[in-house]
């Protein structure tokens, strides 16, 4: 699991090749906790299909505003550099993130 | 039988927890099934200023993880999963997982969620800028501007939060100007930050932006008039709505979809209990939820009681048994009792009397049917097969009776 942050997010999310998923949390989000378990497994699980990588929202208010995040949680997608999906805050489940997964890889 | 446990807990909110807790330390076997991170919602406020004992406020998070702590260190098990459907009846629990758990109760403290507005932009922008969790999501307002739609505790309690992040809150008000519905203390405080506005008479009609929240489009309910108010962000408290789907036709809900109890918490069903927000109830708060567990438990722990006696001595006997409902507050029952004594006395070993305060276990009298006392009912290998009621108890009819049986 990479953790991603303002300095390295362009060479490890946007510049990486295939496909990559950040989670986006908060140390304060008690939602994200609750999933952090569930997307470390999915990490072990799916690693070598995708990159994962953990971004913690509150020292980086800024990238995460800029990819147009502003709520907690959010599972965003990314491949050749663009976001090409997102699981909001109302959809992010083990299972929905399993589903997005297999449809992307 | 070892793998049925005594009480088995939907939801890990302040209600649940501490019915944990009290099950537990009353050496109960108790589970506690929570499908995300004990604590409801709860620990999804930051200020908690009014649980009993923490003048100076602690915040939801950690109160919730001293609830959670305090359940384990009795023996509670806490475990992740969903529960998806119950058998009220057989008191089984079924997971999204496709695990099932049996108890001999079941307390439910599912709690509610937050009611959506349902207008245009809500559901596409949620997460860029719509929010139901100050705490989770302020940071990233910070020297913004945002708007608060509601006006009962929460939405003020949290709007006050939130001027510690944003540079401006505004709190749009149904109600005329200067009415709110959250406590006086929490209305006061709100009046005099500086940070907060009102817009009075008027609710959010649609959520504008393009990725993410750019403005909201007002109207005012008295004139019909829109108007459109430039914001990074919008907070929604407008009330919430129980859990409860998957109680549904297993125990009775009134029609907003809350789980009508008595005042032992005990549901329309036997040995199913319910607490919390996710019940009818005037007051929805940490220390109500709180409450309700704790009689939640104590009235499951007597239902165990109750019924494994009830099963031991009346319907696991292989011997006739006379069990005689009765109370001591009714005169003619302390008069009769002596005559239904010595009528199965008489029987020595063949047959045998089971004594029931209607009063302590209403119950196995409402099981059996049974509004008069004295009655007495009739048990053979477990079913009932005759009853003689006030008037009817003489030594003959018992006599008769039991010779019928033997
Ligand atoms: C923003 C906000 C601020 C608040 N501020 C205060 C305050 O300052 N003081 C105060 O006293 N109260 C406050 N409250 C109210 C308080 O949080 C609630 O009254 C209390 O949390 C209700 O407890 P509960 O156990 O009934 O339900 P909840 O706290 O809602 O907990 C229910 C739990 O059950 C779980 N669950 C639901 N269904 C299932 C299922 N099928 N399977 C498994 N698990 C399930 C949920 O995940 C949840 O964790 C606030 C509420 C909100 C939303």
């Amino acid at each position: 699991m990479f953790e991603v942050h303002k300095d390295n997010f362009d060479q490890e999310v946007l510049q990486a090749p295939g496909l990559v998923v950040v989670d986006f949390w908060g140390p304060k989000c008690e939602k994200c906790l609750a999933l952090m378990p569930d997307f470390e497994r999915l990490a072990e699980q799916y690693g070598d299909k995708a990159k994962f990588c953990k971004l913690d929202t509150s020292g980086n208010r800024r990238l995460a505003i800029a990819q147009k995040v502003m709520g907690l949680p959010v599972i965003a997608f990314y491949k050749g550099g663009e976001k090409i999906a997102e699981l909001g805050p109302s959809e992010c489940t083990a299972q929905g993130i399993e589903a997005k997964i297999l449809e992307l890889i | 039988m070892s793998n049925i446990w005594d009480i088995i807990i939907v939801g890990g909110g302040p209600g649940g927890l501490s019915a944990a807790m009290y099950g537990a330390r009353s050496k109960l076997r108790t589970l506690l099934i929570e499908k995300a991170k004990p604590g409801g919602q709860a620990a999804s406020t930051q200020d908690m200023e009014n649980y009993p004992g923490f003048a100076k406020g602690t915040t939801g998070p950690a109160l919730m993880q001293a609830f959670a702590d305090h359940a384990t260190s009795f023996g509670a098990e806490i475990m992740r999963n969903e529960v998806v459907s119950i058998d009220a009846a057989q008191k089984i629990v079924y997971c999204k997982d496709g695990s099932q758990y049996q108890g001999h109760t079941i307390i439910l403290s599912p709690g509610a969620i937050p009611r959506t507005l349902g207008v245009r932009g809500e559901q596409a922008l949620r997460g860029k800028g719509v929010s139901y969790c100050a705490t989770c999501d302020a940071d990233f307002f910070t020297d913004l501007d945002i708007v608060v739609l509601g006006n009962g505790d929460a939405a003020i309690e949290e709007s006050h939060y939130l001027t510690k992040f944003a540079n401006s809150v505004t709190i749009v008000v149904i109600h005329d100007e200067g009415v709110l519905d959250a406590a006086p203390m929490l209305q006061e405080r709100a009046f005099k930050n500086p940070k907060i506005n009102f817009i009075w008479n008027s609710t959010i009609q649609e959520i504008k932006g393009d990725g993410i929240v750019e403005g909201v489009v007002l109207r005012n309910i008295k004139t019909n008039e829109t108007t459109e108010l430039e914001t990074n962000g919008v907070f929604i408290y407008i009330g919430t709505i129980p859990l409860t789907d998957f109680v549904k036709g297993q125990v009775n809900l009134d029609s907003r979809g809350y789980i009508i109890t008595d005042e032992r918490m005990e549901t329309s069903a036997e040995g199913v209990f319910a607490a919390g927000d996710a019940r009818v109830t005037y007051l929805r708060q940490v220390v109500t939820a709180a409450a309700d567990g704790a009689v939640a438990a104590v009235a499951a722990e007597k239902y165990i009681i109750e019924e494994e006696g009830f099963a031991e001595s009346v319907l696991h006997e292989s011997r006739p048994v006379a069990v005689a409902f009765w109370t001591p507050m009714i005169p003619k029952c302390i008069e009769i009792m002596p005559v239904i004594e010595t009528a199965i006395a008489a029987y020595g070993t063949q047959a045998k009397l089971w004594k029931l305060d209607t009063y302590r276990n209403q119950r196995v009298a409402k099981r059996y049917g049974v509004v008069q006392q004295p009655t007495v009912l009739f048990f053979h290998q477990g079913e009932v097969v005759n009853r003689l009621g006030e008037d009817e108890i003489t030594p003959a009819a018992i006599k008769g009776i039991l010779d019928s049986i033997l």
